[in-house]
Order: C-alpha cells, then sequence, then structure tokens
C-alpha cells in the first residue's frame, strides 16, 4: 500500500528534475535501487508507477529496479554473511546478533536515463 | 540517431519524509517535548496500552496523544475520558503515519493549546506491521508492540519495525498459557536482529508488567531532556 506514496514521491522528483532542465528531455528509464531490508515491494511499486503515470509526462516510462540484497558485516567474525531474510538474521558463524547492516536499507533513485528531444540535439 | 543521456539523482525515496521529520522533531525539541511512536498489527493492544499510561502517568508528566486511527474516531473517543488532549488524525485509507500528517497534529498543538505545557507526546500509528517502520514521523523513540497470540514468528517474517524498535512490549501476556506461543523463542528471535532493544512484558488486563512500562517511559523522558538540557 506504502508503494503508491512512494510513488508520489518519485514522481514528484522526476518531476523537479524534468523541469528543470533547460530543455524538456523524453525521458525512456528510471533506475532505482530497492535493498531487501526495506517495506517496499518491488512488483508492488512497478504497479503503483504504471497507474499512477498513466496519461502524465511519464506514461510509457520503464521502471527498473535493481534489488540490492541485505548484507550483514559480523564484527567478532570480521566477515560479511547474508541473512536469511524471514529465517535467520544472526550470524551464521557465530550466532551474534545483526547489528551492522551493509546494504539492503536503500531505496533511492539511481539515474534517470533520456534522449534529447529531436529538435533540440546539438550534433 | 538516438542517443541516451543519463542524469545521477541518488536521492532517497524517504527524503521528503525525513527532512519531515527531523522538522517534526525540531518542533518537540524547542517545546521540551518527547515524543514516542507506538507501532504495532491491528489489534495489538496500542490504545488499551495509552489508555493504562494516561490514567497511570497523567499526574506526573503532562501528556497529549496524536492518534493515528484510520478513518473512525473510535480510539480517540477511548482516550478523551482521561482528560488528557488527544489530536486525531484522519489517515485516510494510508496504512502509516507520515511525517506529513503528524505535523498537521503538532499544529493543532501549537494553535489549540500551549505547546510547552507538555512533556511527553504518545503517537498511536495505523495498526500495521510493515508500513510504519519506514515512515519516521519525528518521534524521539519508537516502540513496538506485539501480542502473544500473533506467533513467535513475526519479528522474523516483519523484521524491519523490530529492528528499529528501541522498546518492545510483548502484550497480552495474561493468554500466553492458553496458547503455543513459546516466549523465550520470541525474544531470541527479536535478539537477533535488535541486541538493545528493551523488551516488556506486559498484560493490560492483569497490570502486570505495566510498571516497568511506565519506567521506561519516565526514563526515556528524562534521558531526552538531559540531551536537550546539555544542546541550549
Ligand atoms: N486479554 C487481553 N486483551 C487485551 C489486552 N490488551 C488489549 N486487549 C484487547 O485487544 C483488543 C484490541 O486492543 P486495542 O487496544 O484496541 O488494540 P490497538 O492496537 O489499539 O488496535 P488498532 O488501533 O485497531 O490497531 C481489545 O479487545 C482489547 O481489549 C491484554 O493485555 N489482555
Ligand atoms: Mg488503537
Ligand atoms: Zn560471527
Amino acid at each position: 500500500m506504502h508503494e503508491t506514496d512512494m510513488t508520489k514521491a518519485l514522481i514528484l522528483t522526476v518531476k523537479d528534475w524534468y523541469y528543470s532542465q533547460p530543455e524538456q528531455p523524453k525521458i525512456e528509464k528510471i533506475h532505482l535501487i530497492v535493498g531487501e531490508f526495506t517495506c517496499v515491494e518491488p512488483v508492488s511499486l512497478q504497479f503503483a508507477f504504471e497507474v499512477q503515470t498513466r496519461n502524465t509526462f511519464l506514461a510509457g516510462v520503464e521502471l527498473i529496479i535493481r534489488d540490492i540484497p541485505l548484507i550483514a558485516f559480523c564484527h567478532s567474525c570480521q566477515q560479511e554473511y547474508q541473512p536469511e531474510i524471514g529465517l535467520q538474521y544472526s550470524c551464521p558463524d557465530c550466532k551474534s546478533p545483526m547489528e551492522d547492516i551493509r546494504s539492503g536499507r536503500e531505496l533511492k533513485i539511481d539515474r534517470i536515463e533520456y534522449s534529447a528531444v529531436a529538435n533540440s540535439v546539438v550534433p | 540517431m538516438h542517443q541516451t543521456f543519463n542524469a545521477a539523482i541518488e536521492l532517497n525515496l524517504l527524503h521528503a519524509n525525513q527532512e519531515g521529520a527531523d522538522h517534526n522533531r525540531e518542533h518537540f525539541d524547542r517545546w521540551g517535548i518527547t515524543c514516542l511512536n507506538l507501532m504495532s498489527s491491528p489489534g495489538a493492544g496500542k490504545t488499551v496500552l495509552l489508555e493504562q499510561t494516561l490514567a497511570a502517568l497523567k499526574d506526573k508528566f503532562e501528556m497529549a496523544v496524536i492518534e493515528g486511527d484510520m478513518t473512525t474516531e473510535l480510539d480517540a473517543d477511548r482516550l478523551r475520558k482521561y482528560d488528557v488532549p488527544v489530536i486525531p488524525i484522519n489517515t485516510g485509507r494510508s496504512c502509516h503515519l507520515d511525517s506529513k500528517m503528524v505535523a498537521g497534529g503538532i499544529h493543532t498543538l501549537e494553535h489549540q493549546y500551549n505547546p510547552t505545557d507538555f512533556d511527553l507526546v504518545l503517537v498511536e500509528n495505523v495498526g500495521n506491521l510493515v508500513c510504519p517502520a519506514e515512515f519516521e514521523v519525528g518521534e524521539h523513540a519508537k516502540v513496538a508492540l506485539l501480542s502473544v497470540t500473533e506467533g513467535e514468528d513475526k519479528p522474523l517474517k516483519y523484521p524491519v519495525m523490530f529492528q528499529e524498535a528501541d522498546c518492545l512490549l510483548i502484550t497480552k501476556t495474561d493468554l500466553a498459557p492458553y496458547l503455543d506461543i513459546d516466549l523465550e523463542r520470541l525474544t531470541a528471535n527479536v535478539r537477533q536482529m535488535n541486541k538493545d532493544v528493551t523488551i516488556i512484558h506486559v498484560s493490560a488486563k492483569t497490570g502486570a508488567g505495566l510498571s516497568q512500562w511506565f519506567d521506561w517511559v519516565g526514563d526515556r523522558l528524562k534521558q531526552n531532556q538531559a540531551s536537550l538540557a546539555r544542546q541550549i
């Protein structure tokens, strides 16, 4: 459900960028980075994006979501490990609690791929 | 020729909410208010806990409640009996409170009351074990509730809220004898992802554990006031 709100935030950000460009480009793809240890479900996000951009300047734009796995660092073992979401979060070797999350909490717009509008292309 | 370009954005999707939350917290800090955000799945006992808390602590602290009931004022009405300001937030169909909604509540607090009179603002979030954890509202601490009827595996399945919580209340412990819940296992599951969280077992029905919860609230408030005093 909150994917709807995230999508709103996403659209607003892209819109700001879009209108801050000297010449409004043709947006082709939006790249997102979504960590596994967040409450965001990529499929729902895709769906919400598609619905909310219908008949707007973002209609038909492709949303590309890169999943980032949950990676934690165990200080006792001095090594990274990948917790099994839903099953086990503590270190598989020494059972220390998950403390230091190295990746998996990301929720961000990475970049926008666009092409210049045909008549404004400077060769 | 078709040439594509890239614009790096690198912006957090929760950026706007986070900014709003920081702004809310600044207000609370300026008024010397400590704000606690209560989160749980629907029906874990947030409102009952608030009722007990208001009844027990209202002579000790000046309190207000920001009530994030989905569409009704049922919870707010239950709390108004205690003679403290209860500010309802109509969240519409949203499944969590966000910082903007709570800013609306803060606005009410500022204009209909004297905000510097208050010590403690308790926020009851929308009943949902997933989303509220991602949306900070300007709280100083997060309190999660999990009732014994929900099962010991919930922290593993919905880890984010449990990982973020500063205090976890295991509620409805009076019902535990009728269930197969393994409370030790539950605690161990939570500890896997949050070694520092304070875990308190409470029953709003028998009153067991409540005094521990009240102490935690009092300590948290003192801690916060001390850190504010240092900043000034
Ligand atoms: N036996 C028992 N029942 C409880 C306890 N705490 C709450 N309940 C019951 O659980 C039900 C839900 O309690 P609420 O306080 O309304 O729960 P809530 O988390 O505020 O619910 P929502 O706001 O709808 O998400 C009520 O029927 C309460 O009487 C408890 O400690 N023991
Ligand atoms: Mg309630
Ligand atoms: Zn280890």
